[in-house]
Formats: C-alpha cells, sequence, structure tokens
C-alpha cells in the first residue's frame, strides 16, 4: 500500500492530548492502536497540522484514503461514505470522526456496520431511502449493450425488485426498520446499493501495515 | 355416410387405388354406427330393404360358404342367395373369397352371419367401395340427394315424394334420406373426436416432444439420443419461435439428435413438421428455410428419419397400449394438406393412458425416485403423486438396500473365507451406487403446459445476473432465493433460462458476495437430480473445490453443503476425487478443533468453526459413497478427524460424521481403523442419543463393524446392547427399525452377546417383529433370531412365544436375503424335536423341500442346511421325504450344481435322507454314485466333510459300494486325510471303512497310500476316527493276509 505521506506531523505530546480527548470515542482499539490512526490521520492531512484549527480531512484528501488504503473506486460512493463518516456535517473528517469511522471499518459490529451502510444510503436526511435515491445508486449498475431494453427501465425495474425484498412495511420507501430487517434476514444485503465497507482482505492489509510490531514501537515512544 | 366416410373415417394410402381403413377409435366407432345402421336395415325398413343396387358392392370376404345358412344356395366354393333381382341376377353372390351383395336386406343378413367378423367385412366392404352411395343409388341420385343437402327441409322431401309417383324413385330417396340421416349421426359423433385436432397445435407438440424426451437419452432400448427446443424461450402462447416466424404458422424449432444419424433441425409449424436448415454455424441463427417435405407430426417424420427410432419406438409403444393406436397413425407418410388429415385424438387417448405410461414410467425411474424422496420433501410429494404403491419404496434408502445386499451374500458364507469378503463388499458398494440416481437419461417433463410466472420473474432475475455490476447481481441473487427454490418449476426455471451457467460464472469471480449469493441458490437448487447433473456437465464441482480453500469460511462452508448435495452421482463424485477435494473437505475437519484462525474477521460473515467441520463431513458423507473416494478420505487421513469429531457435542456434527462412517465401514479398512480409533465406544454412547438420525446411524455403523467378532465383543463392553435391545421397542421409524435389527443380528454372532439379549428378552421382542415389518427389518429379524437358535435354550423360548408360525410363513416370501435369513432359522430351530413337530405340521418341510428350487444359490444351500435338522427330527422322516413327489430326484440332481456351498449342503441333505433304506434305493436309482463321485476331486473341506459322510451313507444300499470304486471315488478320498480338518479326517475315515468292505476298494487304498495316513488316525483322541481308521486298516489288513494266503497254499 503507498500512502501519500503529507507534510503533517504531530509531536508526541500532542498526540497524547488528543488520543487522551479521544478516550470517550466509540471505538473497537485501544489506545496504543488509537495513537497509530491518529498519527495516521496527521499524515494524511496535506495542509499540515495547526494545533486548534477545526477542520481535519477534507473531501478530496478523504477520498483519496478510501482509494489508497481501501481500494475504493466509486466516486458517487465515496462521496457518500465521506458523508456518512462526517457526522457533524461540517465538511471535514476530525480525529473523532476518523477513528470511530475505522472502528467500523475494520472492527465494527453487525449493528455498527448496518447503522453505518444505511447512513450511507441515506442523504436528505428524512430518515427514508426513496426510490429516487435507489434510482441514482443504481444507475450504473446495469452494464450498457448488455440489455435490450431502455436502460433506465432495467434500472427501474432493479429499484422495484429490491423495494419488494426489503420495503418490509409497503410504504414506498425503505426505513432503517426495513433496512434493518432485510440485512438481518440476508447478511448480503448490507452493501445492497454498493459497496462502502472494505473487503476483508483490505482490512488486513491496513491493520497489518499501520499496527504493525506495535508494542515494540510502543515502547519506543515511551522512550 | 358419404360425406362422414370422405372427411371423418381416416384411411391409409399405404397401398394405392383403394386405401384401407386404420384401426383408430374414430373408424371403429364409425364402423360400429355402420354395422348397426345396416343391421338393423332389414328389419325396420322392408320395403327399402329389398330395393336392388344400381350397382353392387364387391369386396374380398373371410365369409366360408359354410357359414351361410338357409336362403341360398351352396355349391364348392359359390354361393347364390336365392333372392333374385329382376334381372335373375342373385343379390348376393359368394365366389372365392369374391363377394357380391346388391341389397340392404342381403346385407343385414350377411352381417347376421358374419357374427364377431362383422366389423371386419363391413371394413372390407367399405375399402372396397370408396363411395357405396353412388353404387348403391347411381349417379343420379348423388346428385339430388347433394342438392338436397343444400335445403334441408323436411317439408321439401315430403313434396318431392308427393309428386314423384315413381315407386322406385320414392325408394330411393327413401333410401337416401336414410343415408344421409345415418350421415349426419356418424358426423357428428366423430367430430367431437376430431375437433380435437386438426392442425398441429402448441400444445400437442409440446405433448409430442415431452413424450420422446421421457424415451431419450443414452443406451440401446431409449427411441432418441436426444430432442430439445432450440429455445428455451416459450411464448404465453406456447410458441417458441420469434414472432416473425410465428406469423407463418411455425410454433417452435428442435434439435433431435436419433442414435443412428447426425443431429437433424426440425421446425414445427401448424401445417406439420419439416427438417430445416438447420443452425448457421457463423450467426448461430435458426434457416428457416424448409428442407424437407411436410410431415404430419413428429413422429412421423422422425421415422422417417431414422430406422432406429422407427424400430424402438415400436418397441416402446407395443408395450402400451394408448401409444400403439398412435403408432399405426405415424406409418402415414407425408400428406400435402394438413387441414385434410383429421388427426388422432390425441390429446383424449393420452389422457386416457398417461396413468399406465406414467406408471411404467415410474418404474423405470424408481432408483432416481427413490433417492430424492430420501432427500428432499418437495420432491418425495412429487413421487407420492405418482402411485400408491411405489410409495412404501422410496422411504427405503439406499442405506437400507445395501444392507439387503450385503446380507444377501450374507453370513451363512462366513466359513467360506476372507475372500470372499472383498467381493461382498464390492457388491454392495456398486448397488449401493446403482441404487441411487445413477444417471438417468430422463429429463422429466414439467406436466403443465403454461408456464408458471415464477418462470417469467426468475427470468429477469437472471437478466439481471447477467447484465449487472456487483451491486445488482448481489440484488438480484436475494431476490432469486424468495422463490420457494425447492420448488421444482423454480429449480428447472433457473436452469431452463440458463441461470446454472452464470451461477457457475458467478463462482469465478473475485467478488465474495458475489459468491456466496450464488453458492447460497446453487445449494438449494441442487436437491434437484438434474439440476445436479447440469452443475457437473457445466463444470462447477472443481470451481466449488476451489472455494474450499477460500479464507472465508462462510464460502467455505457454502461450497462443501453444495458439494454435498451435489455429489450425489457417481460421476459427481469421481470429479469432486479427481480434483482434490476429498483432501481440503478432511481438512476441514480441522477447524471444529478451536483452533483460531489469524487475523480478524468481521462479524457479519463470521460462522462457527464447527459449522465448517461439519459441512465439510456433509461433504465426505456424500462423496462417501463412492469406493475409491473412501480410500481417499482414508488417506487423506479422515478417519482420525472423523474419530475425533465423533466426540463432539453437536448433534448435527454428529450425523454426517456417523454418517460417513457407517458409508466407509463396507472397506475392511476402515472396520480395522474404527475398531483402533475407539470410534465403537463413541458409536455406541450415540445410539443413546435423542436424535433418531443418528441413532440409526450409529446402528448402521455398528451393522457393518460387527462382522467382526472384536468388534461384537467391544460393543458389549461398552454396554452397547441395552441400548439395542430397548430401541427395538420403538418400531415407528422403519430406517431406524432396520438398523437396529441389523446392528442386533450382526452382534448375536457372538454367542455371550446372544446371552445378554436373552436377559433383555431381546428375543421375544423379535418374534413379535416377525409379523407386519417391512422386509429390511424382517430380515435382520430373522437373521438375528436365527444367530440365536442355535442355542438350545433360545430355541425353546421362540417356540414358546410362537415364533415358529411365523418364521415358517415367512418361507414362501421372495426375497433372497430374507430367505436365507429364514431358512437358516427354521433349521436352527427344526433342531429341537419340540419346534419340528409345529414345523411339520405347519408343512414347513414341504415349504423348505420346494425352496431347492430357487434360482439363487444361497437360498437353496440354506434350504438344504435346514432340511438336514428336519429330517434328522421329524417322526416318520422317511415317510414325510417320500411324500413329496419328485422332491429325491430334485435333491440327487443339485448334486450337479457349481456352487460348493450347495453341493456342501446337499450332501449334508442326501446323507440325511440316506439314513432311510428306502430312500436310499429310490436315489441311488436317480444316480446318487456317479454324482457324488464326480464331485470327489475337490479342494473345499467344508464339501469335503459332508461328502465323505454322503458316500459313507450310501454305500450302505445294494452294490453302491462297488459303484463308488467303479466311478473312482476312492482315491481322491483317500487324499481328503491329507487334510487339515479333523472333521473331514472323521468323515472320510468312515466312508473308507465303508467303502473298504470292498476288495477293488481295498486295494485302490492301498495303491493311495492310505494305510500309512490311516495308522496316524489311530491314535486320534477322537474315538470315530479312531474306530473307523482301525476298522478301515483292518479290512485292507484282512483282503492282504486272504490274498498271501491264497498265493501261498
Amino acid at each position: 500500500m503507498s500512502m501519500k505521506k503529507g507534510s503533517g506531523s504531530i509531536d508526541l505530546r500532542s498526540l497524547k492530548k488528543v488520543v487522551k480527548a479521544l478516550s470517550k470515542a466509540a471505538t473497537h482499539f485501544n489506545k496504543n492502536e488509537m495513537e497509530r490512526l491518529v498519527k495516521l490521520f496527521y499524515s494524511f492531512m496535506e495542509k499540515g497540522y495547526e494545533q486548534g484549527t477545526r477542520g481535519g480531512l477534507e473531501r478530496s484528501e478523504f477520498r483519496n484514503v478510501l482509494h489508497s488504503a481501501f481500494g475504493m473506486t466509486d466516486d458517487m460512493l465515496m462521496n457518500r461514505v465521506f458523508g456518512a463518516f462526517d457526522k457533524d456535517n461540517d465538511n471535514h473528517i476530525n480525529t473523532t470522526e476518523w477513528v470511530e469511522g475505522l472502528s467500523i471499518f475494520l472492527r465494527g459490529t453487525f449493528e455498527e456496520k448496518l447503522k453505518y451502510c444505511y447512513r450511507v444510503y441515506y442523504l436528505n436526511g428524512d430518515g427514508y431511502i426513496s426510490q429516487d435515491e435507489m434510482y441514482d445508486m443504481l444507475k450504473n449498475s446495469l452494464l450498457k449493450h448488455s440489455i435490450e431494453e431502455e436502460p433506465d427501465e432495467g434500472i427501474k425495474e432493479l429499484v422495484e425488485i429490491t423495494m419488494k425484498k426489503m420495503d418490509y412495511d409497503n410504504d414506498g420507501k425503505l426505513s432503517y426498520e426495513d433496512f434493518e430487517q432485510a440485512v438481518k434476514n440476508d447478511h448480503l444485503l448490507m452493501e445492497v446499493f454498493g459497496p462502502c465497507l472494505p473487503g476483508t482482505e483490505k482490512c488486513l492489509e491496513f491493520e497489518t501495515l499501520i499496527f504493525k510490531d506495535i508494542n515494540t514501537e510502543f515502547t519506543e515512544f515511551q522512550l | 355416410m358419404g360425406v362422414a366416410l370422405t372427411r371423418a373415417a381416416q384411411w391409409t394410402t399405404a397401398g394405392f387405388g383403394a386405401g384401407t381403413l386404420e384401426l383408430t377409435p374414430l373408424n371403429e366407432s364409425l364402423l360400429k354406427d355402420i354395422v348397426k345402421f345396416v343391421e338393423s336395415f332389414g328389419t325396420k325398413y322392408p320395403q327399402e330393404a329389398e330395393f336392388v343396387f344400381k350397382e353392387s358392392l364387391q369386396w374380398p370376404t373371410t365369409l366360408e360358404p359354410s357359414e351361410f345358412e338357409s336362403g341360398y344356395v351352396v355349391s364348392g366354393s359359390t354361393v347364390k342367395s336365392e333372392e333374385n333381382s329382376k334381372d335373375g341376377e342373385p343379390l348376393l353372390f359368394l365366389s372365392g373369397s369374391d363377394i357380391k351383395v346388391s341389397s340392404f336386406g342381403q346385407l343385414s343378413r350377411l352381417l347376421h352371419f358374419a357374427k364377431d367378423k362383422k366389423l371386419k367385412e363391413t371394413q372390407a366392404c367399405l375399402e372396397a367401395n370408396r363411395d357405396p352411395i353412388m353404387k348403391i343409388l347411381g349417379a343420379a341420385t348423388q346428385g339430388i340427394v347433394e342438392k338436397e343437402e343444400e335445403d334441408l327441409t323436411a317439408i321439401r322431401f315430403l313434396d318431392k315424394m308427393k309428386k314423384d309417383e315413381n315407386y322406385e324413385n320414392n325408394i330411393k330417396t327413401k333410401i337416401s334420406l336414410l343415408l344421409q340421416q345415418l350421415d349426419m349421426n356418424l358426423l357428428d359423433s366423430s367430430l367431437k373426436n376430431i375437433s380435437l385436432e386438426t392442425r398441429l397445435s402448441p400444445a400437442s407438440i409440446k405433448n409430442d416432444v415431452d413424450l420422446l424426451k421421457r424415451f431419450s437419452g443414452k443406451g440401446e432400448q431409449t427411441v432418441l439420443e436426444s430432442i430439445n427446443y432450440t429455445s428455451d424461450f416459450e411464448f404465453a402462447n406456447g410458441c417458441r419461435a420469434p414472432p416473425w416466424r410465428q406469423m407463418q404458422g411455425e410454433i417452435c424449432y428442435l434439435s433431435v439428435k436419433p442414435h443412428d444419424c447426425d443431429c437433424i433441425y426440425l421446425t414445427c409449424s401448424t401445417a406439420g413438421v419439416f427438417v430445416n436448415g438447420g443452425i448457421e454455424s457463423d450467426t448461430e441463427e435458426i434457416n428457416y428455410e424448409r428442407c424437407s417435405d411436410i410431415y404430419k407430426d413428429l413422429v412421423t417424420i422422425l421415422r422417417e428419419k431414422s430406422a432406429k427410432f422407427s424400430e424402438n419406438i415400436s418397441k416402446q409403444q407395443h408395450s402400451f397400449f394408448g401409444a400403439k393406436k398412435k403408432e399405426k397413425k405415424k406409418k402415414r407418410p407425408p400428406l400435402p394438406e394438413a387441414e385434410e388429415i383429421p388427426n388422432l385424438p390425441q390429446t383424449s387417448t393420452a389422457s386416457q393412458k398417461s396413468p399406465s405410461v406414467k406408471r411404467r414410467m415410474v418404474r423405470k425411474l424408481e432408483p432416481s425416485l427413490k433417492w430424492t424422496s430420501s432427500v428432499t420433501l418437495q420432491e418425495k410429494q412429487d413421487s407420492i403423486k405418482e402411485s400408491q404403491e411405489e410409495k412404501s419404496l422410496p422411504t427405503t434408502t439406499e442405506r437400507t438396500k445395501s444392507l439387503i445386499s450385503s446380507t444377501s451374500t450374507g453370513r451363512t458364507h462366513s466359513l467360506t473365507g476372507k475372500s470372499s469378503v472383498k467381493i461382498e463388499d464390492l457388491i454392495s458398494e456398486s448397488s449401493s451406487e446403482s441404487e441411487e440416481e445413477d444417471e438417468q437419461p430422463d429429463h422429466r417433463q414439467e406436466g403443465q403446459t403454461d408456464l408458471p410466472s415464477e418462470y417469467w420473474q426468475i427470468q429477469k432475475l437472471v437478466k439481471y445476473l447477467k447484465g449487472g455490476n456487483q451491486t445488482a447481481t448481489v440484488i438480484a441473487l436475494c431476490s432469486m432465493r424468495d422463490f420457494n427454490l425447492s420448488q421444482e418449476t423454480c429449480q428447472l426455471a433457473i436452469r431452463d433460462v440458463g441461470g446454472l451457467e452464470v451461477l457457475i460464472n458467478l463462482l469465478e469471480t473475485d467478488d465474495v458476495k458475489c459468491k456466496i449469493g450464488s453458492l447460497k441458490i446453487l445449494k438449494e437448487i441442487s436437491h434437484n437430480p438434474q439440476i445436479r447433473r447440469t452443475i457437473v456437465d457445466l463444470g462447477g464441482l472443481p470451481i466449488m473445490v476451489d472455494i474450499l480453500d477460500s479464507p472465508d469460511k462462510n464460502l467455505k462452508c457454502l461450497a462443501a453443503e453444495t458439494i454435498a448435495h451435489v455429489a450425489k452421482f457417481k460421476r459427481a463424485r469421481r470429479t469432486v476425487r479427481q480434483h482434490g477435494g476429498i483432501k481440503k473437505l478432511v481438512e476441514l475437519l480441522d477447524y471444529a478443533q478451536g483452533k483460531t484462525d489469524p487475523g480478524h474477521y468481521h462479524s457479519i460473515y463470521e460462522i462457527k468453526d464447527v459449522e465448517v467441520a461439519r459441512c465439510g463431513a456433509l461433504a465426505l458423507w456424500s462423496c462417501s459413497k463412492s469406493h475409491a473416494n473412501k480410500e481417499a478420505i482414508r488417506k487423506a487421513g479422515g478417519i482420525p478427524r472423523l474419530a475425533r469429531l465423533l466426540k463432539s457435542p453437536h448433534q448435527n456434527m454428529l450425523i454426517p460424521v456417523v454418517g460417513t462412517l457407517q458409508e466407509c465401514a463396507s472397506e475392511e479398512h476402515y472396520r480395522a481403523a474404527i475398531k483402533a480409533e475407539r470410534i465403537i465406544e463413541s458409536l455406541v454412547k450415540n445410539l443413546s442419543s435423542e436424535n433418531e438420525v443418528l441413532q440409526e446411524h450409529c446402528a448402521m455403523a455398528i451393522y457393518q463393524c460387527a462382522e467382526d467378532e472384536e468388534t461384537r465383543d467391544l460393543v458389549r463392553q461398552h454396554g452397547g446392547l441395552k441400548p439395542l435391545a430397548s430401541l427395538l421397542n420403538n418400531t415407528d421409524n422403519k430406517k431406524r427399525l432396520a438398523a437396529v435389527t441389523g446392528a442386533i443380528w450382526k452382534c448375536a454372532i457372538s454367542r455371550e452377546n446372544v446371552t445378554k439379549f436373552r436377559e433383555f428378552k431381546t428375543i421375544e421382542t423379535l418374534v413379535g417383529l416377525l409379523t407386519n415389518q417391512p422386509e429390511e427389518v424382517l430380515v435382520n429379524v430373522v437373521g438375528a433370531l436365527g444367530e440365536c437358535c442355535q442355542e438350545p435354550e433360545n430355541r425353546a423360548i421362540i417356540r414358546r412365544c410362537g415364533g415358529i408360525q411365523p418364521l415358517v410363513n415367512l418361507l414362501v416370501g421372495t426375497n433372497q436375503a430374507l430367505l436365507v435369513n429364514v431358512t437358516k432359522a427354521v433349521g436352527a430351530c427344526a433342531a429341537e424335536p419340540e419346534s419340528m413337530i409345529i414345523i411339520d405340521r405347519l408343512d414347513g418341510v414341504r415349504l423348505l423341500w420346494s425352496l431347492l428350487k430357487n434360482p439363487h444359490p444361497d437360498v437353496k444351500a440354506s434350504a438344504a442346511w435346514a432340511l438336514c435338522p428336519c429330517i434328522e427330527n421329524a417322526k416318520d422322516a422317511g415317510e414325510m421325504v417320500r411324500s413329496f413327489v419328485g422332491g429325491l430326484e430334485l435333491v440327487v440332481n443339485l448334486l450337479k450344481s457349481e456352487n460348493k456351498e450347495v453341493l456342501a449342503s446337499v450332501c449334508a441333505a442326501i446323507t440325511n435322507i440316506a439314513k432311510d433304506q428306502e430312500n436310499l434305493a429310490v436315489i441311488t436309482d436317480h444316480g446318487v454314485v456317479p454324482l457324488l463321485s464326480k464331485l470327489a476331486n475337490t479342494n473345499n473341506d467344508k464339501l469335503r466333510r459332508h461328502l465323505a459322510e454322503a458316500i459313507s451313507r450310501c454305500c450302505m444300499w445294494g452294490r453302491n459300494r462297488i459303484a463308488f470304486g467303479e466311478h473312482k471315488a476312492v482315491a481322491p478320498l483317500v487324499r481328503y486325510l491329507k487334510s487339515k480338518d479333523t472333521d473331514v479326517h472323521r468323515a472320510t475315515a468312515q466312508a473308507l471303512y465303508q467303502l473298504s468292505e470292498d476288495a477293488n476298494n481295498c486295494i485302490t487304498m492301498h495303491e493311495n497310500g492310505a494305510v500309512k495316513l490311516l495308522l496316524d488316525m489311530v491314535g486320534s483322541p477322537d474315538e470315530v476316527l479312531q474306530e473307523a481308521a482301525a476298522g478301515c486298516i483292518a479290512n485292507i489288513r484282512r483282503l492282504a493276509l486272504a490274498t498271501e494266503k491264497a498265493r501261498y497254499s
């Protein structure tokens, strides 16, 4: 994995401080791992680390990370993943959002992933995934030339099929409850509208790279 | 009649000129109506009956002059009617086989004489006179009648009659009117039939194709190698041709591969069937151009094109009545206008005959049905539908079948040594394979003509599988699982729209979700035998075997489970093995050991390691039905792993594990390993499980292994006998009962075990199971009783609880394995005089005797063995034996058998029979001496012993002693003394002693060095042997002395 090192770096004391502040974040990482992730976070920030400044990774920076570290390619989906990471909607991924998001990526439980995926798929914030949204997400899912009829029709039909499969309360849109039930019945539906979680292998790769020799290095830190 | 005959009647044009009427139901009813009309004509219309035809009807008849009664002048081969026309011509004139008739009166009388030849005569008449009305009334009237037809009002007729003063014309009109009426009736009745099919319809084509499909496949007996539609897509109207071709009346296109020529491509259209230009190799499109005549239907054209088809379809059709008529119809060569050819009422006959046809097919497919029904509920329902009588069969699994087959070669052979074991295994192995579906060539037809809505929905989903990216694919896969995939229509729909290819392709992608989704579907639909075969044909198995290596446990599981479902037939199992699948599957068994994999797995896809091992075991279970796979499993180190898994607390894990072991236990290696790995202990433990299937397989495994004595002891030592005995009390689950009784049978071979069983009152319970049980249970129950009976104490128990009667009743059965066991049990009982009285009273001896005629040597031998104690213990045995007409001759002739066991048993029987002097005389007359002598050159100790005994007995009559010498039986007998078997020694010494009463025999013995051998025997601790040997030596010695004396005196 090649990761573009940004100009950002952080001194040890600030790092400890940031990590301490993150102790309340809901993650599956221990302190050492958290430190590594925060360090990584700052290395990605092109503008460098300025203490006290708000914000964090910008959309384009984050998309680069998603692409280089987790092999994601679909722009539309990466934007949505950004949206799901960026819980406070400030168009920046801060350290909390970063570690929490990665926690889901790498160690997330079923429930966490479920919620995360739903967040990725519903954008306008009305609490539902509408058929129009589905159409948007699925519009590139059919290879051209492969289907005789109008491609639009094919996608509309695909949306219908999906609704039939997942819309348990038959209200023409997908609520979280619908989504949850459908995915629980068939785990394959977790990423139903496009891959938004990294693959197992990518995760393993990432963890090995970032967390390797964590104990030995940690002692270095101590020194 | 004219219209009816030209339009409705079905003429063949095989001959030219006058055609012949076909024997179709339609024609038959036409003929009958005409006969009825003509017969009653004379009495109903006496006036008209006298009307002389314009031209006489003439036809070749089968009537003999002698059949004519009064009113006729018979001279030689000619007959004239006394009644003459005005011109003095007789109204009926028969000369040779040619007959001329010129009035209805005569016709009607003629039919009266013809009796049962009525129909034939009428047919011959109509065939010779294609237009009878023309002849009867003449051309002029024909016109009138035609006109009348156009304007059919009674009034006009009356008017006409009034106007018409001419008497003859009057009659003529009346006749024509009557004929017309008949005609109308005939048309009416035939119309109903005809209207069903005047042109080919999609439904009739489909019927034909489906029917032919059922008779197609590999092998000599089938009519075709294959017949397939070129398109899987069927329009709602039943057509498969593209719409623009449907405009031309085309219905569908077929590719047909007959046995004896190349693939032909046919177009089925409403006008008939013809050969088209085939599929263009470059565009893969059908060349629609017509390249042959139009034939009236599929079968006709195929008959024309393929001689083999023609031959085989006749065979097939002769066998069942329904299709026979069709065959006739099919002889008809191409006709130009389909409209003019009224077809047979095909649909109606088809539906009438379908039960019988269906039944036949079911028979043919029996093995597969049996198999499938044991697998899926859905298919079971199908087979239940088929027929009640078949219903009991599907419940027997191939396991119980193999059980039966291995018992057939059964225990009675244990003395014939180890060499038979291997063969026996092979037999049971191959049978267990052929019992399941072995590559059945058929494609079962989908009953309905209309495709269900699922078909279209599935087709749509497959479209997304083909043309979607992974997201769309996953959605389609998930949606597909919403269909009832256990339903055959859905399974076949997926196949028919090309879904299997796509699903298998998906397995080769990198996307885990697609693979999982695809496997989940394949796993379900592979319950269907046809799907399984297609998966194998499409090369799905190697890909699944590769997936077993995937790091994703979910994938491993699904792949293993799918393999478990697919590997239900030989070729599939072989494929798994050849691609290294067995080793990988065996490695899956390691997962249950709490071995944790490095790295983190996502909980959403996380499944337990135990599940991986379980799926591996499931797949191994399926694979273990092939001999080579058993070996491969062993080589891959499967046995210790299976043994370890047997200690697992997970019940759903135990079933496939025990199932695999049980299947493999047919191999000697496995039985040894099972003993060594202390598996028996676990098996015994699980006999007490709650799960009936598990109990069944454990019992089955014990049954397989308990041929071995040490194993039997192990079962006892681990306390396995008690649970086995108590499982007998639940008789509802027949499969389990069969396995349990089988295990008891084999365990009962050890005496200690029998003692235990007696404590548990098992013998009483077993006697209770002698009635109302399926054969596979009976075989084992009787086998077990046969073993128990070896102890006198138990014979009394069986007698006391009324076991003799049901046992004797079973002697009339036909099941080989059962008969072998029953005869053994009855024979054992007969050793007890009190039981013998009962057997005698029930005529059991006669039943046993008649089993000597059974074609199977095992049964013969077993029956002959059983007869020995019967003859020994019966009162007035000699009288009884003589009372069996031809019985003694039968026994003596069995000495010509090739089978050593039969020979030995028959010798034993003869020994007993010969105890009665009178019977000995009879068998001597039947030539027992030369036959016994012929057998003397044998190395089989068992046979030697009984042969020697028989010879010894038979010496007691007449000059038999001398005869044995003449037939050169003595020298080989001397060699028996070199055998290692003391029983042989004893019997031989006795025989030699008897033979030595004859001087020539003594010389032969001496020449063959008998004296030295006998001298050794004199030192034997066996008194009988001692005495016989000494006696024999004495005789030889005495002769020598006498000779010397004679020489020197």
